[in-house]
């Protein structure tokens, strides 16, 4: 078995009086494609932003690679460092070319050369596709081009585990393939991920792990292949059901 | 052709005069526009912060100086307070006062407003990319918020520099004066002065807030 990347214990997520995550545990080992689906508004976004304390957590532990994760704690800009994350909306920075906002965290906040920053961006980007648009601003791009500069962003800083959060929700249909191309190649290369979808295809193709959270914990934790073929429980199968489409024709 | 009294500006000094007028008007407008600018910024950005103090000092704040003609500020800090703490205050400095309590005011508001309009997932993403607090403000927050500032800011300093037509009340001699004192001397050999006095001192007023409007409108063609 390899390395525990990261280590939720007994994490507890709540909103004022409303508990979206209770007493939830997982750990994501090195190189693992861990997905999570379930339906929409079951805590799993809130789940990725609990991760890098984006959301305070109001009862158990978070870490990564042994070490904690608190959402006050002076060094949490270096723990983040080592958790990339990739928002539904992009959330390019607008006044900024790709290059610029590809480079910004690197050389601000991890110190490295400008040069070196600027030749790995550009192989980064060379690699998804987009080299020659280095130069153009996010208002110039496609969705799906935001998206892969984004993934670009991310991936520069040499994360320990990689946050997909709904990445294609807010794409054209025709740009979904190009993004989730990209991760199944990450996936390929064996980096650790952890990926919130509905695009139920993808979850298959790409998971090693699948992990269904319903009423506030993980209800269902299994491999693609038996979670979409014999589910272990109800809740799975009507969650899956619910991508099917059925018309009932008079006989 | 009718006359327009124009020649008026020809004899002796008149024309330096005027422009000696505006340059007083200019001075004062942009030595507030410079502390509201910066007192703004800092005002501003203490006021965005969530259950700020100085948000509600602000509010109060613009609430007054909204209310009051600016008249009436110049009257007030002039004549006023001058007679009621027994301290000595020139017209300038204390038009300089007051364009800057206005300024500030109305800076601290655009900033306030210029920042809190940045969307919180644009802060959450620079967050998540590791970047310090003080490092997210400079390089994602800050820059967007300046990008919306700076045509609001702009319209701020060319409307101080209109008011400072009224400054004339409070004895500072600055264009608008220098051209009645023109009109008024020359009265019997050119009666119709007034009208080309005035017009050039209609055209030197656009002439310095032409090139500030249309700054603005290019910075808002090209970041919009």
């Amino acid at each position: 078995m390899s390395d525990v990347v990261l280590s939720i214990s007994h994490l507890t997520k709540r909103f004022d009086q409303q508990t979206i995550l209770e007493d939830l545990s997982l750990d994501v080992r090195e190189g693992e494609v861990v997905v999570i689906v379930g339906s929409s508004g079951c805590g799993k976004s809130t789940l990725l932003r609990c991760i890098n304390a984006l959301e305070e957590i109001q009862g158990g532990e978070i870490r990564l690679r042994g070490e904690p994760i608190r959402h006050n704690s002076k060094n949490l800009p270096e723990m983040r460092r080592k958790i990339g994350m990739v928002f539904q909306n992009y959330e390019l920075f607008p006044h900024l070319t790709v290059l610029d906002n590809i480079m910004l965290s690197p050389v601000r906040a991890q110190k490295r050369s400008r040069e070196e920053t600027r030749t790995e961006a550009l192989t980064l980007l060379d690699r998804v596709g987009l080299k020659e648009k280095a130069g153009s601003y996010p208002r110039q791009l496609s969705g799906g081009q935001k998206q892969r500069v984004a993934i670009v962003r991310a991936l520069i800083m040499h994360p320990e585990i990689l946050l997909f959060d709904e990445v294609t929700a807010a794409l054209d249909p025709e740009m979904v393939r190009e993004v989730l191309d990209v991760i199944v190649s990450l996936a390929d290369q064996g980096k650790t991920m952890l990926i919130v979808t509905h695009e139920m295809s993808f979850a298959r193709a790409v998971a090693d792990r699948i992990i269904l959270l319903e009423d506030r914990r993980i209800l269902e934790e299994n491999t693609p292949e038996q979670f979409f073929t014999s589910p272990k429980t109800e809740q799975a199968e009507k969650f899956l059901q619910s991508f099917e489409f059925k018309r009932k024709k008079e006989s | 052709m009718p006359d327009l009294g124009l020649e008026v500006l020809w004899k002796g000094k008149n024309f330096a005069r005027l422009l000696g007028g505006l340059w007083v008007a200019l001075r004062i407008s942009l030595i507030a526009a410079l502390i509201s600018v910066a007192a703004g910024i800092l005002l501003g950005v203490l006021a965005s912060r969530k259950h700020s103090v100085f948000s509600a000092i602000l509010q109060v704040w613009l609430g007054i100086i909204h209310i009051m003609p600016q008249m009436v500020l110049l009257f007030l800090m002039y004549f006023g307070t001058t007679r009621a703490f027994g301290w000595n205050l020139s017209g300038e400095t204390a038009a300089i006062i007051v364009f800057s309590l206005w300024g500030t005011a109305e800076m601290g508001d655009l900033v306030r407003g210029a920042v809190s309009s940045i969307p919180a997932i644009q802060r959450e993403s620079a967050e998540a990319l590791g970047l310090r607090p003080i490092q997210v403000f400079r390089f994602v927050i800050l820059p967007q918020a300046v990008r919306r500032l700076i045509p609001l800011s702009i319209n701020l300093i060319t409307r101080m520099i209109k008011t400072t037509s009224l400054i004339t009340l409070i004895g500072v001699v600055e264009i608008l004066k220098v051209a009645q004192q023109i009109i008024e001397a020359n009265r019997k050999a050119s009666p119709n002065a007034a009208f080309g006095v005035y017009l050039t001192v209609f055209v030197l007023y656009y002439l310095a807030c032409r090139p500030l409007s249309l700054a603005a409108k290019h910075l808002e063609k090209h970041w919009g």
